[in-house]
């Protein structure tokens, strides 16, 4: 009995798990203009939807007064796994003598990088990021390989710790 | 409907017309033709709409659009792939047994179109009148898997006859439950003519007048004949992603195209079946109860107003039948879809299982309650 009893109510249990599955298809299937996620992408490009947070190419940022964070410290270089950034930095003198080592060219190679946000992670400064952007393609692989500090730029003169004023 | 006019009065005017100006072998051939022509074409243009539906179900199920870009919301993506099939060269392994692997898709198509013949499809609209409408399509629909075991033999090739040989397992079990559910009604309408059967029902659906033994008929019928379309939940003969394609792994062109075509038509046939044996076939909605709103609704479903108009607005109640035949045919196809949709596949085990554990117990326990309730007069 207790076996007979057992066998209905698997299969009673079985038709109760799969009309849950029913009715959520059908529900996608009856709201399609919710529930539909793909992008028209030739036809929305004026108007994407891309997340944020989407990897696309590195950049260095700069602020409005075309200075960036990045110290040559080639963290960075060293954490990707293929190679794809090359900084290569420069000796200058300072006003009181002392020799300093500051970025020349921050060189992206994007044909070779694979997004894996492995340099972001890396950076001490948070002197990178990764933008959004998606349309990367080209015809001549050399506009891959970019200078992502502008021309001009300078390091950002970090802000005098002031000495907190002890009450 | 009794004073409108009838599928059957076209047909005869039609073979009047005919014996009128030829010799009687000549008619006989030429109706023959022109009915399956018919036939034929009706059952394509259904898969032309099943393909379409399939791919904008799916894709809204999926949170995809589905075809949207041949023509206006994809509705010409079929006739693309048309082309593009009959354009491929429809190529044989070196290794394979030739003959067999042209022939099997040919084998399959002609043995689904068979199941074609003893269908009602109207009032007075059928190909083969025959007292034996249900038996014959069941032995016919059963040899399908004969096409299918010879391509998978012949393309010499183990993922296709991986995929055969499954198939053959899963149709040789669930065959049985699919035959007990339809003698199940079979049992209550008392007749196995399919033009009898929907006469039956003139009264309320049997899945409405039956109880719940007739639900359950119907139930079991869906799954075990969604199990014979090698669909999924039970596409095990397919499996891509174990078997690349199955039993059609090596097919290509025209060929695999045959066999495409096929499963829809499988698909067609099974949805015929069911809505013959079950909702009515052409006969409209029915409300099998005795209260004054349930007549007022019947009459209108039988377009009992129409009677007093004139008699050129009553050619259009000739389409009436059909209406609720396709209705309900896309219905079950729709249903049919759905499933594929929404289940993950089966394991082989789990389908044997399944049958044997489940479905066939449990459609013998209906049949046996299913004659008691015939034999105590419990149904309408
Ligand atoms: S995202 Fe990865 S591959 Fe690309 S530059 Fe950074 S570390 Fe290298
Ligand atoms: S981007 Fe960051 S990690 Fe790379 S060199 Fe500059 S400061 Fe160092």
């Amino acid at each position: 009995m207790k076996a007979l009893y057992n066998y209905l109510k698997e299969v009673a249990f079985a038709f109760v798990s799969l009309a849950n599955g029913l009715l959520l298809t059908l529900k996608y299937f009856v709201t399609p203009w919710k529930s539909i996620i793909t992008e028209n992408y030739p036809d929305n490009r004026d108007h994407p939807s891309v997340a944020d947070e989407f990897a696309g190419e590195v950049i260095l940022i700069h602020d409005e007064n075309n200075e960036h964070k990045c110290t040559a410290c080639t963290l960075c270089q060293m954490a990707c796994p293929n190679n794809s950034i090359q900084i290569i930095s420069k000796q200058v003198e300072t006003e009181d003598g002392k020799k300093k080592k500051v970025l020349d060219q921050w060189v992206y190679h994007l044909e070779m990088c694979t997004f894996c946000k492995q340099c972001i992670d890396a950076c001490p400064q948070d002197a990178i990021k990764m933008i959004n952007s998606y349309e990367l393609s080209c015809f001549d692989r050399s506009t891959l390989t970019k200078v992502l500090n502008r021309p001009g730029s300078k390091l950002k003169e970090k802000a005098k710790v002031t000495p907190k004023v002890q009450e | 409907m009794i004073s409108m006019i009838q599928f059957s009065d076209v047909t005869t005017w039609i073979h009047q017309l005919l014996s009128s100006c030829m010799a009687p072998w000549l008619v006989f051939l030429i109706e023959l033709v022109v009915a399956a022509v018919a036939a034929v074409v009706a059952l394509l243009v259904c898969v032309i709409i099943m393909v379409y539906m399939e791919r904008k179900v799916a894709g809204h199920m999926q949170l995809r659009h589905g075809p949207n870009r041949v023509g206006w919301h994809g509705l010409c993506q079929l006739f693309a792939d048309i082309i593009k099939l009959l354009l491929k060269e429809s190529f044989t392994p070196t290794r394979a047994d030739k003959l067999l692997f042209t022939v099997a898709p040919v084998l399959s198509l002609c043995v689904s179109l068979l199941a074609l013949a003893p269908i009602s499809w109207g009032p007075g609209l059928v190909l083969w009148n025959t007292n034996i409408g249900v038996l014959f399509v069941t032995a016919i629909s059963s040899m399908g898997v004969i096409g299918i075991l010879m391509a998978g033999w012949s393309s010499n090739n183990k993922y296709a006859l991986l995929g055969a040989m499954r198939s053959g397992a899963q149709i040789v079990s669930y065959e049985l439950s699919a035959g007990l559910s339809i003698v199940t009604i079979v049992a209550l309408a008392g007749t196995l003519n399919t033009g009898g059967i929907i006469e039956s029902q003139a009264n309320g659906w049997w899945v409405l007048k039956g109880h719940l033994p007739a639900i359950f008929a119907f139930i079991i019928y869906i799954i075990a004949s969604t199990a014979e379309c090698n669909r999924a939940p039970f596409d095990l003969a397919e499996a891509e992603s174990e078997l690349t394609a199955g039993y059609h792994t090596e097919y290509s062109g025209m060929q695999f195209g045959i066999f495409y075509l096929n499963e829809y038509i499988n698909m067609g046939v099974v949805a015929m079946i069911a809505s013959t044996l079950f909702l009515g076939g052409w006969q409209p909605f029915y409300l099998p109860f005795d209260f004054p709103l349930a007549h007022a609704f019947n009459d209108i479903m039988a377009l009992k107003f129409m009677e007093t108009w004139p008699a050129w607005i009553s050619w259009v109640s000739l389409a009436w039948p059909l209406v609720w035949f396709f209705g309900k045919l896309f219905l079950i196809i729709f249903f049919m879809m759905w499933f594929r949709w929404t289940f993950p596949r089966l394991r082989i085990d789990q389908l044997l299982k399944l049958e044997w554990k489940y479905l066939l117990p449990l459609s013998i326990v209906n049949l046996v309650i299913v004659a008691l309730f015939i034999v105590l007069g419990l149904h309408f």
